[in-house]
């Protein structure tokens, strides 16, 4: 089990890290839950066009699973304050082979407020989004609102 | 044509309520590989205090793209679609998305900064709930290639 976010974490931790597979059929599932349909996610003909390497996950998939990494550590997703990406490189989903994207969360900066945690992603040994950094509450401290979705 | 400057300050009417549905959240939760059960299992979400499964940090994309497609429809807007990447994105949330919440959001058009031929678009969709209480801000910003010249 990892150390609780309100737990004692010092900086440079590493909280969680997992590799998710992609395949061809996960950009077309996240392309129907998402409601993103630019073909350049499923019809290589049409990244060909365009002038892309091949066809690409969808950034917003790259920094959805990247983020879901730390949930179950978090416990409660409620506690995220901000999340913020940058998009600096694609990731070439092969047709046959797919493509492996490794996550590593680890402590960035510890605040009374505020815990921060950076987000490394890489996929074949490059990084794919720069700055992922999610600001989570401390587990002591109480949400202003928490439930307020419930009624 | 070119991203026409005078979108920045210029704000967008409410999308119309997005009702949150509980297999929309575990259909976006299974796509994003985040199967924890405040996701997925309403029960796992009432013990950490929500009325229904918890939405993904990143769900507010669906309603995002509802804006963005305002903005795509502007018909001085100079932004054409396959002349867009996605160059950033931020959330900063009040509470999370729960499964039953009504969400209605606003975009703004907040900056325009050019850069050689491309111009790097930020706007803000602010989301609100059926109280009209702030839920989440999503930020994107836009990098719009110049037209074929």
């Amino acid at each position: 089990m990892s150390p609780d976010v309100g737990g004692p974490v010092t900086v440079g931790d590493i909280v969680a890290e997992r590799t998710v597979h992609l395949t061809r059929e996960s950009l077309v599932r996240y392309a129907g839950a998402s409601g993103d349909f630019n073909p350049i996610h499923y019809r290589d003909d049409v990244a060909a066009e365009v002038g892309l390497p091949g066809v690409l996950a969808h950034g917003m998939l790259t920094m959805g699973l990247a983020v879901g990494t730390i949930t179950p550590w978090l416990g409660d997703a409620g506690r995220i304050l901000d999340y913020g990406v940058r998009f600096t490189r694609p990731v070439v989903v092969d047709p046959a082979d797919g493509a492996d994207l490794h996550i590593v969360a680890r402590i960035g900066q510890v605040a009374d407020d505020a815990v921060r945690v950076d987000l490394t992603v890489t996929a074949a040994d490059t990084t794919v989004l720069g700055k992922a950094q999610v600001r989570v509450r401390p587990a002591d401290q109480p949400a202003d609102s928490t439930g307020d979705g419930a009624r | 044509m070119p991203v026409n400057p005078d979108l920045v300050g210029r704000a967008f009417p409410p999308t119309p309520p997005y009702l949150v549905g509980r297999e929309k959240v575990r259909e976006f939760a299974r796509a994003v590989f985040s199967d924890d059960p405040q996701h997925l299992d309403p029960e796992a979400a009432r013990a950490l205090g929500y009325g229904d499964v918890v939405a993904p940090p990143t769900f507010p994309i669906v309603l995002q793209d509802v804006t963005l497609q305002q903005l795509l429809a502007e018909p001085d807007s100079g932004i054409e679609l396959s002349r867009v990447l996605h160059a950033e994105q931020r959330f900063r949330y009040s509470r999370p998305i729960v499964a039953g919440d009504e969400l209605t959001a606003q975009l703004t058009v907040t900056g325009i900064r050019t850069l050689g031929g491309n111009a790097m678009v930020t706007s803000e969709a602010e989301m609100v709930d059926a109280a009209g209480a702030h839920v989440v801000t999503a930020t994107s910003v836009l990098l719009v290639g110049e037209g074929d010249a």
